[in-house]
């Protein structure tokens, strides 16, 4: 008996699935437990593991596409079944607005700061969407089609006609609006302009960040830091243990201890409350080839440095390679971004949900700077900037939430006490 | 004697859905032959559909004297001679029927006279014992009226459609078993004569399956004309006599009788498919009819079956429809599997007619399906007035939301004519904003049509 392939919920909160690559083809066995396909949710890819075993008889939805959670991704059962009645029901399943991707869960996607990343992004051409008609082309339609496709806003252009001499019928637009097909006239290519599709990540990235922006009223301070001693307590950490403990490790354990004397900055906005979060949960914005994510390393304020370092280690490499659960990149309480790498001095950054402030860190550099002696010394240095969420954190709590975290950074043995 | 002929497409009779195939065929490049006892054209050319309609040609002929006395003409119809109506009946049947033999020829069919049975699947072996070999046969035999027990034709007495047809006389007095489409038009034709017509009708109105308020229109008129319409009246039991026939009839549990020359029973027709051989290839007949499924095929492969021997419609354009969507098929054509139903127009060809497609007032409720009905009265367009043929209405049944036409019913002079308009927006899905925007010569009975489209528009003029 064939049976349909659904689209599983692969962590607690997906909604949708866009299928990124079918790791099984048509006609190859099936076992239980075997990757079926690679499904991208709103921030991660995951692994469709098989629950049915069989035969791959059909691919129903293709690569690229997205479908709801219990809808029909494909049909499993024996080689030679009739799988007509099913592949039915499977078209008749999708409504309009199934290839809406990635709607967000309540808690999923976190963002991280839209600094004018690497690439570069085409806006969506400016397509001044013409009608058919508009242009003066007729297109062949019955008039009882033409008032159907009126009334179910789906544009004629957009329609297939089997009626006589190509003509759009009565059939053809229910058939037209039974697939969803809300008209979006294929992109017009002018020159070299470049239509990228938007992913489900790239949309709730655009989602989250703008809303932050829009809500949050951002400040930023700016805080430069001499690095010597932080430099130098990890040089001898790292001959001590015998392995390289992280920067982003020292940061995010320093930032953790300059919260505990400075909670207010680990926070969240609630509208009638302000929730002062118990853990330190801090993400740490990874690049990523498509975008961006931000693991997050939980309870920092009672993790050890190493403890932060080898769980940042894994997570960053899971980042990497899109493959973090829902669970590992939502909800970071703060946020740490370093663009130091790239050369960057220093930059703002856009808070990340449900924090209520980020730290950036810029490249670190020596700078010459003027002694108590008025003697010009040659230090390093790099730029702290901190934005802050107004309705959680004025200024004066910031300046010295920074200016704790700075001195922690320069003074390490300041933990201790 | 055996000969052996082959053709890709032999047709087992030779009315409008054989001689209509099998021209079809040959235009798209087929071989064909047709085969018909009788002569060609079929019950429709020879004892239906033709003969009748000139039958009432003539009986509106006659009725019109009354007209000439109107204008104080008078006339004197003692000469006047049945007989000579009939003859004319007879002449047009026999000039079509010739029609048909000279098209079948032009065309290249192969008009063969016998009385044939399918043997095998490929095969049709005539009782001369001629064996015609065909890749596809398609029966096509046709149906013949309905017998009941009680009151068997004679064709004298007791009358069926043929024996009506054939009569050379007429009768002083008439009952007529059957009050649908044709038991109406008898009544029409043999009134208009000036015979004595009683109609009974087992259900609770004259012509039951057409929409009740276009019947309702003729029943008036036929009151009028004091034809007798017992409805809701079964017939049980008859007597003959040389004065003519005593007929038993019961209503509500009441018995009565009535008299008359002659009985006319037409109450259907049944299908013509006893031995053709059917049950031998493996066809299991319902209710006498041809089970078939896509483009009219039925079990076996490569035997077809369309006409009244199947159970659609039992209409000749029906028939000539069916039989060329077997021969387009079978010749590779693009065509649609069947007949859609809703797009069969049925006519009556009584005074007023009436004519209609798709959905009526009582099966739109039955379907379910929301709609919305307005009606036009023929008074409302001139010419019906200027004609002294202001009864009837236009009925147009429509989707409230995108005004798709749903149906049409027409109760007047020249519905059947009228019909077309309608039917041709339904069927190129046109809507009734197109009828009602589009100009209609003045003065014209399809002006009606025209308003009664701006009716569904909401803003019709002339009511």
């Amino acid at each position: 008996m064939p049976e349909k392939i659904q689209m599983l919920a692969l962590s607690p909160t997906m909604e949708t699935g866009t299928i990124s690559n079918w790791i099984k083809q048509e006609g190859e066995t099936i076992a239980n437990g075997d990757v079926l396909c690679e499904v991208e949710t709103d921030k991660a890819t995951m692994e469709y593991e098989a629950i049915q075993e069989g035969t791959l008889l059909k691919i129903i939805v293709q690569e690229g596409g997205s479908v709801a959670v219990g809808k029909t991704i494909g049909i499993i059962g024996e080689t030679g079944d009739d799988i007509d009645a099913l592949v039915e029901e499977a078209r008749k399943e999708t409504e309009t607005g199934d290839k809406e991707a990635g709607q967000p869960g309540a808690a999923a996607g976190t963002t991280a700061e839209a600094a004018p990343a690497a690439s570069k992004e085409e806006p969506e051409s400016p397509l001044t969407e013409l009608e058919a008609e508009d242009t003066g082309e007729r297109v062949k339609s019955s008039p009882l089609a033409r008032k159907m496709a009126e009334r179910a806003n789906i544009r004629l252009s957009s329609i297939k006609g089997t009626g006589p001499g190509g003509r759009i019928v009565k059939r053809d637009v229910e058939t037209a609006a039974a697939k969803g097909t809300t008209s979006k006239p294929a992109a017009v290519p002018r020159g070299e302009d470049k239509i990228i599709p938007v992913s489900g990540k790239r949309k709730v990235i655009a989602q989250r960040l703008s809303e932050s922006k829009y809500s949050a009223p951002h400040y930023y301070l700016k805080m430069s830091v001499f690095t010597e001693s932080m430099m130098k307590s990890r040089s001898s950490l790292n001959a001590e243990l015998g392995r390289k403990i992280s920067v982003n490790a020292f940061l995010m354990k320093f930032a953790a201890e300059a919260i505990k004397r400075h909670p207010i900055v680990n926070s969240s906005w609630e509208g009638d409350t302000i929730r002062q979060f118990a853990s330190i949960d801090i993400g740490l914005a990874v690049a990523q080839d498509d975008g961006l994510i931000t693991p997050v390393v939980r309870d920092c304020g009672a993790k050890g440095i190493v403890e932060i370092d080898s769980e940042l280690e894994s997570l960053v490499e899971k980042a990497r390679g899109n493959k973090l659960t829902p669970e590992e990149y939502t909800g970071a309480t703060f946020s740490i971004s370093s663009l130091g790498s790239y050369g960057v001095d220093e930059f703002t950054a856009i808070i990340n949900p449900p924090g209520s402030a980020i730290l950036t860190i810029g490249r670190m550099k020596k700078v010459p700077v003027v002694s108590e002696n008025d003697e010009i010394e040659i230090k390093a240095e790099t730029i702290l900037s901190l934005s802050c969420d107004h309705r959680v954190i004025d200024g004066a709590k910031g300046a010295e939430f920074l200016r704790e975290l700075k001195f922690i950074m320069e003074n390490p043995i300041r933990v201790l006490y | 004697m055996t000969e052996e002929q082959s053709y890709d497409i032999a047709f087992l009779g030779g009315g409008p859905a054989g001689y209509v195939g099998a021209i079809r065929a040959t235009q798209l490049g087929l071989s064909a032959c047709v085969i018909e006892k009788d002569k060609p054209g079929g019950v429709c050319l020879n004892i239906g559909c033709i003969p009748s309609k000139a039958l009432i040609h003539q009986a509106e002929t006659f009725k019109n004297i009354s007209g000439l006395e109107a204008l104080g003409v008078k006339v004197d119809i003692s000469g006047f001679q049945y007989r000579k109506a009939f003859e004319k009946s007879r002449k047009a049947a026999d000039t079509l029927s010739r029609g048909v033999s000279f098209l079948l020829k032009k065309n290249k069919v192969e008009l063969i006279p016998g009385t044939g049975k399918i043997t095998a699947g490929n095969r049709i072996t005539l009782d001369n014992g001629t064996e015609i070999q065909a890749k596809h046969i398609v029966v096509a035999t046709g149906s013949r009226p309905i017998e009941i027990p009680a009151f068997p034709f004679d064709e004298e007495t007791v009358l069926s459609s043929n024996g009506a047809l054939m009569l050379e006389e007429l009768p002083e007095s008439l009952l007529i078993l059957g009050g649908g489409v044709i038991g109406c038009e008898f009544a029409h034709i043999m009134n208009a004569f000036g015979v004595k017509v009683t109609i009974v009708e087992m259900l609770n109105r004259i012509l039951p399956m057409e929409d009740p308020d276009t019947a309702e229109v003729l029943a008036k008129s036929f009151k009028k004309r004091k034809i007798d319409m017992l409805v809701g009246t079964k017939a049980v039991s008859m007597e003959k006599s040389d004065k003519g026939v005593r007929l038993t009839l019961e209503k509500d549990g009441t018995q009565t009788a009535v008299e008359a020359d002659k009985l006319l029973v037409v109450v259907g027709r049944r299908p013509n498919t006893e031995d053709l051989g059917l049950e031998d290839l493996g066809i299991t007949l319902e209710k006498g009819f041809v089970p078939v499924g896509d483009y009219y095929k039925t079990s076996v492969e490569g035997v077809y079956a369309v006409g009244d021997v199947v159970s659609t419609p039992l209409l000749a354009h029906v028939a000539s429809k069916e039989a060329e969507i077997v021969a387009e098929h079978i010749a590779g054509e693009n065509t649609a599997a069947k007949i859609n139903p809703a797009l069969i127009p049925s006519a009556v060809y009584t005074e007023p007619q009436v004519a209609g497609f798709g959905l009526n007032s009582e099966t739109a409720r039955e379907s379910g399906v929301s709609f919305e009905t307005v009606t036009f009265p023929y008074r409302g367009a001139g010419k019906s007035v200027a004609v002294e043929k202001p009864d009837g209405l236009v009925k147009i049944l429509f989707d409230p939301e995108t005004k798709e036409i749903l149906g049409a019913q027409l109760a007047g002079a020249e519905a059947t004519e009228l019909v077309h308009e309608i039917l041709l927006a339904k069927s190129s899905e046109l809507l009734p904003e197109d009828i009602a925007t589009m100009i209609h010569a003045h003065p014209t009975l399809s002006e009606a049509v025209m308003e009664a489209a701006r009716t569904v528009e909401g803003w019709p003029i002339h009511m």
